[in-house]
């Protein structure tokens, strides 16, 4: 599937990430540590998923004809995903999908309030819904930093790996193309460069109450807006688009 | 009446409130067999809740379209949810949630038998959300007027919510009826492996039931598992045939005397196995269960010692 129209595929990319994270919070249905984690984790996946079929049916409607928005869920391959690769990872341990979260969290709501200023008028009615989401988000996975990095030993070494891990994928969040620098300039796309500061001010005030250390700079590891992924990216597709690719043209 | 003569003081008071429709409150005096009983069911219905978020579980990666796959996690976050109002109701009677996880995992507990069947085709989503679902409304409406206070609000609650689940689930087997042949195949098959377990989610007839005379008596239970069993068959039969769905039974008939539909011989032989543990997946129901509790052990003692340490810090400043 080609997409040529930068709105279009600026509208893809955001309900990339959107699907790929929710996928992976929804992983953890029926495995939390406790039953209300059960149902904390599947109310944010919830958040997720809804806020990627917003943007897919934004972007079906600027494609017109037979696209909806399952075309850009079902019918796509590796290669067309432009999910940052953050989203996609494996969820690890608890510790893992907790910082992740975090990490992304602190970034999306920043993101989000930005995007309600959009000049694309369904862009900044997304945003403003995604936005007050985004706030209990961080406020969540913020809290779980806390009582994981000043927990137990075990549980602020699990936090502090994961942390590790992570860094070097968080570099993408700000990363700006050509298209996103043309969309700035109309007014409608979101500078990330420049929430990096308040990303990295957020990261930090959290990180040492929560008595965890500010990974080093370790560079940035990206590709995932022009579709060069990780390996986990084609076994999510694969379970994700099993049903539409053994039984094509059905309704469901 | 004569019956009740033969209680001591205390049980008697306490039967002539529950003949007189009284809800008896966590505080309030009761048998230790009718606690043990309520603790017994309660939990009982919390479990399966809980392992209930399995079999649907295991398809919301796999969902066809993304409205599916957003009502499907609705759906399964609704029976954790419900799983978590039964065990606080059950906690009212004097138990832990540990404890009664801790039961769960040596067996002393059990969960619906029907989870012990695989989801394996898109199809069982919808006739588990359509039987499984409806069969639990049948069961918990009957509920709303248990005589423990808690467990009766809880049922109000959860009611409310197991509709939705019930229609989602109808929905998905009438889309797939009226879609290609290969779709109707795959939910006609769904209903022949869900009908007879969802039969048997009713427990025993009731003549050989080991808890229903007591339970009735108690109004711990209200109405009879053959009861409770017909009403289902009735609307299901019905629902079945509006959508052409043949329900795998032979003996199935109207009886206009009765003004009911008969229906064939439960396999109990089946159903003995299977909640003795030897369904296709009890062992990977439970394995999964104890995996995710053991595996979030050192979450939970986190959060005790960051919860300890705050209190610490409260005091000092105190
Ligand atoms: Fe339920
Ligand atoms: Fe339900």
């Amino acid at each position: 599937m080609k997409l040529n129209d930068p709105l279009t595929r600026y509208v893809v990319r955001l309900g990339d990430d959107a699907l790929i994270m929710g996928h992976r919070l929804s992983e953890w249905m029926s495995r939390a540590p406790f039953l209300e984690e059960d149902i904390a984790l599947s109310n944010v996946a919830l958040d997720f998923v809804g806020r990627a079929r917003l943007f897919y049916q934004y972007a079906a409607e600027l494609m017109g004809g037979e696209v909806t928005e399952d075309t850009f869920a079902y019918q796509r391959d590796v290669r067309d995903f432009t999910n940052l690769l953050l989203c996609e990872l494996p969820r690890g341990d608890f510790a893992f999908t907790l910082c992740r979260q975090f990490l992304y969290d602190a970034f999306s709501l920043p993101f989000t309030q930005a995007l309600c200023h959009s000049t694309d008028p369904q862009l900044a009615a997304i945003a403003a819904k995604a936005e007050k989401e985004s706030r209990y988000h961080l406020r969540r996975s913020s809290d779980w930093m806390l009582r994981l990095g000043d927990g137990t030993q075990e549980s602020h070494e699990r936090c502090q790996n994961a942390l590790e891990q992570l860094w070097i994928y968080t570099d993408e969040m700000f990363e700006c193309d050509d298209l996103v620098n043309d969309l700035v300039v109309a007014g409608v796309a979101v500078n990330t460069s420049s929430l990096r500061s308040t990303w990295l001010e957020t990261v930090t005030e959290t990180l040492r109450t929560a008595t965890l250390a500010v990974p080093e700079s370790q560079g940035g590891v990206t590709g995932g807006r022009v579709g060069i992924h990780t390996d986990d990216l084609g076994f999510i597709l694969a379970e994700m688009q099993f049903m539409q690719r053994a039984y094509p043209g059905l309704q469901w | 009446m004569s019956d009740n003569m033969s209680l001591v003081p205390n049980e008697q008071k306490f039967q002539s409130r529950i003949d007189a429709e009284e809800k008896v409150e966590p505080k309030d005096w009761m048998p230790e067999k009718y606690r043990q009983n309520l603790i017994r069911q309660i939990s009982q219905h919390a479990h399966s809740e809980v392992i209930g978020e399995q079999p649907e579980g295991n398809w919301i990666s796999r969902a066809p379209t993304l409205e599916r796959k957003a009502i499907l996690m609705a759906k399964v976050q609704d029976e954790a949810g419900h799983g978590l109002y039964l065990y606080a109701a059950a906690e009212t009677l004097g138990i832990t949630r540990d404890e009664l996880i801790d039961r769960l995992h040596t067996g002393a507990s059990k969960y619906a038998s029907i989870f012990n069947y695989p989801s394996l085709t898109w199809a069982d989503i919808g006739a588990i959300g359509w039987l499984v679902d409806s069969a639990a409304i049948v069961n918990q409406v009957s509920l709303q007027n248990t005589s423990y206070g808690p467990y009766a609000r809880a049922m109000v609650k959860i009611c409310k919510e197991e509709s939705f689940h019930q229609r989602q689930g109808y929905n998905i087997m009438m889309t797939l009826m009226q879609g290609a042949e290969l779709q109707r195949d795959m939910a006609q098959d769904a209903l022949n492996r869900w009908w007879w377990p969802s039969l048997m989610m009713f427990g025993p007839h009731d003549a050989e039931s080991a808890h229903s005379a007591q339970s009735m008596k108690w109004k711990i239970k209200r109405r009879s598992n053959d009861e409770l069993r017909q009403q289902f068959v009735d609307q299901a039969v019905q629902q079945a045939q509006a959508i052409g769905l043949v329900v795998p039974d032979p003996d199935l008939s109207w009886n206009e005397e009765r003004g009911h539909y008969d229906f064939g011989a439960i396999d109990w032989q089946e159903f003995q196995r299977v909640v003795s543990g030897n369904g296709p997946c009890n062992r990977q129901r439970l394995a999964h269960h104890v995996e995710a509790h053991t595996e979030g052990a050192w979450v939970r003692e986190a959060m005790a010692a960051f919860e300890a340490k705050r209190r610490t810090a409260r005091a000092e400043v105190a």
